[in-house]
């Protein structure tokens, strides 16, 4: 299996303050890798590091390299837009827009420019909400409001909007934070059958969801990568005691 | 005096403190409407003045306060939402942006002569285009321009950061976003702020003085080059300089500005609550 993210030496500054320190890490293709760790330990920072979406807050730099199939994402010459239709994004709440079911998965395909005619944008609009597995439960009702649905079904559909725009890598920040339980079951059996076509990175508050829905786990905590390995290893069998002390519930 | 009395004196106090604010606004409108309410008949609304303004409609005067109104709008509404946008979406927080801002809030507590003296000079003399229409909107427009950016960009940051986050994720532009996510939730405000504006150009008397107003002129405008006459400069015209002037065509032309100026607002605040109820986040 390929690496799709190479992480070297990458340090990330809010203002004075730096957030992450000294990160190496491989992130493999067509896996799931979870990032765990307490509050404020640097992991939804690094997530959103990965396509760039810091750059939108002001007083923020990066210093080291990500590199996506190869490629520093921080050299000079990167086209920002062109990245973040490659590594999409879902986020912590189910934050459709305020429109119909239909236009929030067109909106990515539409200013991307997907899609020259009507049947076309049609097709990736029914093959995305398939691929989220939404479909069977809005096909009769594209045009309705997309809050009118429930938390889970918005999340599948900011899950199909990522995807309508056919990304290489999906980053997931805590997506099942405002979810519950069955809600947060189905969004991880949807993350099973993407990880066949994209590359997971997830972030999660939820130990057990790291332990049973991932392939690679890494844990942070202040700001470093503590430990990261395959999440069999690394749960059962932690190198690190700080690792061991925050899984079993002694630290965090 | 316990908790309970304080808090039932503190809401009589400002109960009669609300009232006293907006009795003498109904007691101005009600007056207006009593006394001019008889001059008001389809011929007043659309017969020129006659016999040195003794007689006769206010029909040039009205038309040309509506194509001043469509002129400010013209004027104003581009630059406006374009100063709004910049500000709210593009400016950093850098001296250039410091200095806008400052002439923003300076530019709203001008009074309103000196915007006059200031088309005057600009575009009546320096620019050559003599007291016409043009001028005089483009005099209104710059006056308005303060209340139109401070609520459109108010409008245009209320919309909720996620948008704009999630559009970007997408891998939308930045004008992308702008202009598919933020403007069309933002627009409600926007046209508020518009609305609002063009209610105060359409009363306002001094900046059109040296500009477009003209003292009596019956024939209708021809072009943008022409003086017109309009309603705020002609009710001032018909009260202090034409004496033996009917009190009936005094209170008739108050009236009519008064109601112009009203549903100005009145739109305005239908549109917000209209758009507010529609509003799903």
């Amino acid at each position: 299996m390929s690496n799709k993210i190479e992480v070297r030496d990458f340090d990330f500054y809010y203002g004075d303050f730096q957030a992450l320190k000294g990160l190496n890490l491989d992130i493999r293709a067509n896996a799931i890798t979870a990032l765990i760790g307490p509050s404020g330990c640097g992991k939804s920072t690094f997530l959103r590091c990965l396509n760039r979406m810091n750059d939108t807050i002001r007083g923020t730099r990066a210093e080291g390299e990500v590199r996506f199939d190869g490629a520093n994402i921080y050299a000079p010459d990167v086209d920002v837009v062109e990245l973040r239709q490659q590594i999409g994004m879902v986020f912590q709440r189910p934050n459709p827009f305020p429109q119909s079911i239909y236009d929030n998965v067109a909106f990515g395909p539409r200013v991307v420019g997907m899609a020259k005619r009507s049947d076309e944008l049609d097709h990736i609009v029914a093959e995305s909400l398939q691929g989220a597995a939404l479909w069977d439960e809005v096909k009769h009702r594209l045009r309705d409001p997309a809050l009118e649905l429930n938390p889970g079904q918005q999340q599948r559909l900011c899950i199909a909007r990522t995807i309508a725009v056919k990304p290489e890598v999906i980053l997931m920040d805590e997506p099942c934070s405002a979810l519950d339980p069955v809600a947060t079951l189905s969004v991880e059996d949807l993350m099973r059958r993407l990880s066949e076509q994209y590359t997971i990175v997830i972030v999660t508050h939820n130990m057990q969801q790291a332990a049973r829905a991932s392939d690679y786990t890494g844990f942070f905590w202040l700001g470093e990568l503590v430990e990261f390995n395959a999440t069999e290893s690394l749960f059962s069998a932690p190198k690190m005691p700080l690792t061991e002390a925050y899984i079993t519930g002694r630290r965090g | 005096m316990s908790r309970q009395q304080a808090h039932r004196l503190a809401v009589v106090v400002l109960t009669v403190v609300a009232a006293i604010v907006v009795i003498p606004i109904i007691l101005v409108i009600l007056y207006v409407v009593w006394k001019g309410l008889p001059a008001l008949s389809w011929a007043f609304l659309t017969e020129a003045p006659r016999n040195g303004m003794k007689e006769g409609g206010i029909m040039p005067a009205l038309l040309g306060t509506i194509l001043l109104t469509f002129g400010t709008a013209i004027v104003s509404f581009p630059l406006s939402i374009a100063t709004a946008i910049y500000l709210a979406e593009y400016a950093g927080d850098n001296r250039l942006t410091r200095w806008i801002r400052m002439a923003i809030v300076n530019l709203a507590g001008i009074p309103s002569i000196v915007y006059g003296l200031f088309g005057l000079g600009m575009f009546v003399l320096f620019l050559g285009f003599g007291t016409s229409i043009l001028a005089g909107s483009l005099t209104l427009g710059i006056m308005t321009m303060p209340v139109v950016i401070s609520t459109a960009e108010e409008a245009i940051l209320a919309v909720p950061q996620q948008f704009r986050t999630v559009s970007l994720s997408l891998g939308a532009t930045r004008w992308q976003t702008i202009r598919y996510q933020v403007l069309p939730h933002a627009l409600p405000g926007i046209i508020t702020g518009i609305i609002l504006g063009l209610g105060r150009a359409a009363g306002e008397t001094a900046p059109i003085l040296f500009t477009v107003a003209a003292f009596y002129l019956p024939e209708l405008p021809r072009s943008i080059f022409d003086q017109t006459m309009a309603l705020p400069y002609h009710l001032y015209v018909i009260s202090t300089q034409v004496p033996g002037m009917p009190l009936e065509i005094q209170y008739g032309t108050a009236l009519v500005l008064l109601l112009i100026v009203l549903s100005f607002t009145l739109v305005a605040t239908l549109v917000r609550t209209q758009m507010r109820r529609r509003r799903e986040w």
